[in-house]
């Protein structure tokens, strides 16, 4: 039920409004709950809403961690 | 899909499951509990439980909110669709749970009830406006992530002088729940060592919101994403936690959540919505202020005021161990109705409800497993 999934900005429409791409997928999305919104952005997504930004340096940060931790193991 | 492929690669997924195993206790235990129904499904459509140590044992929580809807408010959304002024809608996956006496809204609409499903509570909006002759009724449910969208429609119907639409409102906290999981009845322990923290209901309440559970019950939280790889890592951090004596809120989903959440959505939230003193969940029971109504100066959209509704009764199957499971006290094949007969196509309790619940994953997932089990 709270399943959202990352997509990208790729056009502001209005205020409010974005155009996102879903892996291909064009629609129209809600942003009027995020402030500061540019084109290239991922947002999380569920149920037309745009709920928060995906931050690129800590999912970059949390890939490193995975996988120092793996690492250990070899 | 960015973001999302990265976080499923299977050989990171059975290094770090090494780590865990290295890492747990061999004399300890360990009971964790994923409290969001969708990391119940990742967990299971993954396999996590194969890939961990026997002593690493996830508990799955009452996070799926048509699971914990009780049947009475299923039956007040039933008895709104029958009128023949109403139009009734709500999302895909409410229409599909079953009241009593073989009773949906899948069913109700096949008998004729105008009855829609919604991608977005949005749509509702442009229903009102093109049936002005009717009475639109968004029956809205859901934790924190769908509150929000719920307020903006609320407060866009208000903006818009649209005064054919309102909401049946069945909002929940998962914090309220959480702490009634950490509170068990009398003479009961809890049975939970640590919480794997929703990831998306997280980024509207924020990381903060679990400061209470480290300090008032000494149980660790760590945020974690849906992702195959998130999960482990949280487990993984967890567990660490627990070695180390330590009670903390980590937050492994950084990409996505923040200490405070989304301040936006929050603050709109609470313009539209207050707490109800009390609210029934199906499987724990009442717990204090655990769901949201909307506020006095909204009353005019609330369908609980516009319509005169019978008041919701609580009706369960008196075998079902479904509050035992939602606390982990239970797995849910220890529950005499589990498999027969409640199954996810007749389901007697909530846990059976969705896909996203414990003992419809368990049944999904696990039954063939147990059946070989049983053969060996």
């Amino acid at each position: 039920m709270c399943l959202a999934v990352p997509v990208e900005v790729v056009a502001l429409t209005g205020p409010g409004r974005a155009l996102a791409d879903m892996g291909g997928v064009r629609r129209e999305i809600d942003v009027s709950l995020l402030d500061d919104l540019e084109v290239g952005d991922f947002v999380i997504l569920h149920v037309g809403f745009a709920l928060q930004k995906l931050d690129r340096v800590e999912a970059e940060k949390t890939l490193v961690m995975l996988q120092q931790m793996a690492a250990q193991q070899q | 899909m960015k973001y999302v492929d990265v976080f499923r690669d299977a050989e990171l997924a059975h290094q770090l499951a090494q780590h865990i195993l290295q890492q747990a206790d061999p004399g300890r235990h360990y009971r964790l509990m994923e409290f969001c129904g969708g990391h119940t499904h990742a967990v299971f459509r993954y396999g996590l439980p194969a890939l961990l140590p026997d002593n690493v044992e996830l508990v799955h929580g009452p996070g799926c909110p048509v699971c914990v809807l009780p049947v009475a408010r299923l039956e007040q959304a039933l008895e709104l669709s029958r009128l023949p002024e109403v139009i009734l809608c709500s999302y895909g996956d409410m229409l599909r749970v079953p009241a009593g006496r073989g009773q949906s809204l899948l069913k109700a609409r096949a008998d004729g009830a105008d009855i829609r499903m919604l991608y977005s509570p949005l749509e509702a909006l442009t229903l009102a406006q093109q049936h002005p002759e009717r009475q639109v009724v968004f029956f809205a449910i859901g934790f924190e992530t769908t509150t929000p969208p719920t307020a903006v429609l609320i407060q866009r119907a208000d903006e818009m002088g649209i005064s054919n639409l309102s909401v049946l409102c069945n909002h929940v906290l998962t914090p309220a729940a959480m702490h009634a999981i950490l509170t068990p009845s009398e003479g009961e322990a809890t049975a939970i060592d640590g919480f794997i923290g929703p990831a998306h209901v997280s980024t509207v309440i924020g990381s903060e919101a679990y400061a209470p559970f480290p300090r008032q019950f000494g149980k660790p939280v760590v945020i974690a994403g849906f992702e195959p790889l998130d999960l482990l890592q949280a487990i993984s951090m967890l567990v660490g936690q627990l070695n180390r004596h330590e009670a903390r809120v980590e937050n492994q989903f950084s990409r996505a959540v923040t200490p405070g959440g989304n301040p936006k959505a929050r603050a709109l939230v609470e313009q539209v919505f207050e707490r109800r003193d009390s609210f029934e969940w199906r499987g724990l029971g009442e717990v204090p202020a655990s769901a949201l109504k909307i506020r006095p100066e909204y009353a005019r959209y609330d369908a609980e005021q516009r319509f005169e509704l019978s008041a919701p009764r609580a009706r369960e199957h008196p075998a079902c161990e479904c509050p035992a499971v939602l606390r982990g006290q239970k797995r849910p094949d220890q529950c005499r109705l589990f498999g027969t007969p409640c199954t996810p196509d007749n389901p007697l309790g909530a846990c059976m409800v969705s896909s996203e619940g414990a003992c419809a994953a368990w049944y999904r997932y696990n039954r063939g497993r147990i059946a070989m089990q049983e053969r060996e």
